[in-house]
């Protein structure tokens, strides 16, 4: 239980997926304008997040790791499909996304008449590719690990995004040189907090 | 329709195509894709260059392709099918880079993987190839590769040099100014630098462009 509850505050802070590894950055720049859908995004990605990593980690160590055929039967033992992972985590990844986008559709049309292109276009994070890849990377002992990780690289990634749009937000008043408006400016604030962020990097969990 | 086909293969309109990505629309700096793998694989040269090159094989290929078979897909599972042509191109990469840069392979770690949601690929497939001919994707997916991989290697041999006072893991900053006192700046191979070295490209670029300015 404590393991689980570590893996959940440092995916959150320590190995934050915006300001640790980058990922996402392409929607994290692009809908960071406004705090309202950058908090429906925020939203979005940490519940697909929340579902695929899973997802993924059964199909890991059922299908996809050396030997997970073992359970079938004992003469799979040393087939290695891990080769296939990309294709299999981006079509759970594609297939899920999919659903969610339908689900939205339904019970919240504002929230998906706001998010426009970008609801199908998290089927490209970066983040949530990248999730499910660190699981596989970090080889989790159970599920439990892997959905924290998950859950909280998630809300670490909505963190960032609400915290960037808050930002962005004031700055708008701002007298930025001409050039480094928009994406420039983005980019060095979020550096400056991926700095600010550093100061989790001493804790030990 | 006829005439585009008389057209020769490097035509002036088909060479903009390979050279607008480099400068006036550049996939990173005015774009604005596929900035997570161009960030994370930079502290190094190497490594950086061996991504440039895996992308531009794999933009150029995947446009070819889907630009091939782009009046036999139905528009509502086409981001599937484009995912699906992408991830096999990655996984024929990554198995190459396995097998012939072991090393390389293991320090871009997930990052071969993620070339499959670099927003670069999609965003090519999706604005170019699923309405172009063959030949011209073709040429954007090189174009567009170089573009990105143009800044991977500023950005590359910046961190570097001034990080670790290497470059392609040779050293290249004398051993007598470490002795007078010079001392790398090892900010510059920790993440933050390098979101703050892209936005000071940008800041350059758009300042020699002031079309590109916004607002």
């Amino acid at each position: 239980m404590e393991n689980i509850l570590s893996i959940f505050v440092r995916s959150i802070f320590i190995d934050n997926m915006v300001f640790a590894f980058f990922f996402g950055m392409c929607s994290y720049i692009a809908v960071s304008k406004t705090v309202k859908t950058a908090m429906g995004l925020g939203i979005a990605v940490t519940f697909v997040m929340a579902i695929t990593v899973p997802v993924n980690y059964l199909l890991n160590e059922y299908v996809l790791k050396p030997g997970a055929l073992k359970w079938l039967n004992a003469a799979y033992a040393d087939i290695d499909l891990s080769f296939l992972s990309f294709i299999v985590f981006i079509a759970v990844i594609a297939s899920i996304v999919q659903l969610v986008e339908m689900v939205v559709e339904k019970f919240s049309p504002a929230l998906y008449n706001q998010l426009g292109i970008f609801l199908p276009l998290i089927a490209v994070n970066c983040a949530i590719m990248g999730g499910s890849l660190f699981m596989q990377e970090r080889d989790y002992v159970n599920v439990g690990e892997a959905t924290a990780f998950a859950l909280g690289s998630g809300i670490g990634w909505w963190l960032a995004i609400v915290l960037m749009a808050a930002i962005r937000e004031k700055i708008t008043y701002s007298n930025v040189p001409v050039p480094l408006r928009g994406a420039g400016i983005t980019f060095i604030l979020t550096g400056l907090m991926g700095i600010a962020f550093m100061i989790f990097m001493g804790i030990q969990l | 329709m006829s005439n585009k086909e008389k057209e020769p293969l490097f035509s002036a309109k088909n060479m903009k195509l390979l050279t607008g990505p480099l400068n006036q629309n550049n996939p990173i700096t005015v774009q604005i894709l596929g900035i997570c793998s161009a960030l994370a694989v930079t502290a190094k040269l190497k490594p950086a260059f061996v991504m440039a090159l895996s992308v531009t094989v794999v933009c150029a290929f995947s446009n070819l392709i889907i630009s091939l078979i782009r009046n036999t897909i139905p528009s509502r599972i086409r981001i599937i099918v484009q995912l699906v042509v992408v991830a096999a191109l990655v996984i024929l990469v990554d198995q190459i880079l396995k097998a012939y840069v072991y090393d390389v392979s293991k320090q871009l770690s997930v990052f071969v993987g993620l070339i499959i949601t670099n927003c670069i690929l999609m965003g090519r497939l999706e604005a170019f190839a699923l309405g172009n001919k063959p030949w011209q994707s073709f040429l954007d997916g090189i174009g567009n590769g170089m573009g990105y991989g143009l800044i991977l290697i500023i950005l590359g041999f910046v961190r570097e040099l001034l990080g670790a006072g290497t470059l392609w893991g040779y050293r290249i900053i004398p051993e007598s100014f470490y002795e007078a006192g010079y001392v790398n700046n090892g900010l510059m191979l920790l993440p933050p630098m390098a979101l703050i070295l892209v936005g000071i490209i940008i800041w350059i670029h758009r300042s020699k462009n002031k079309s590109l300015c916004e607002k």
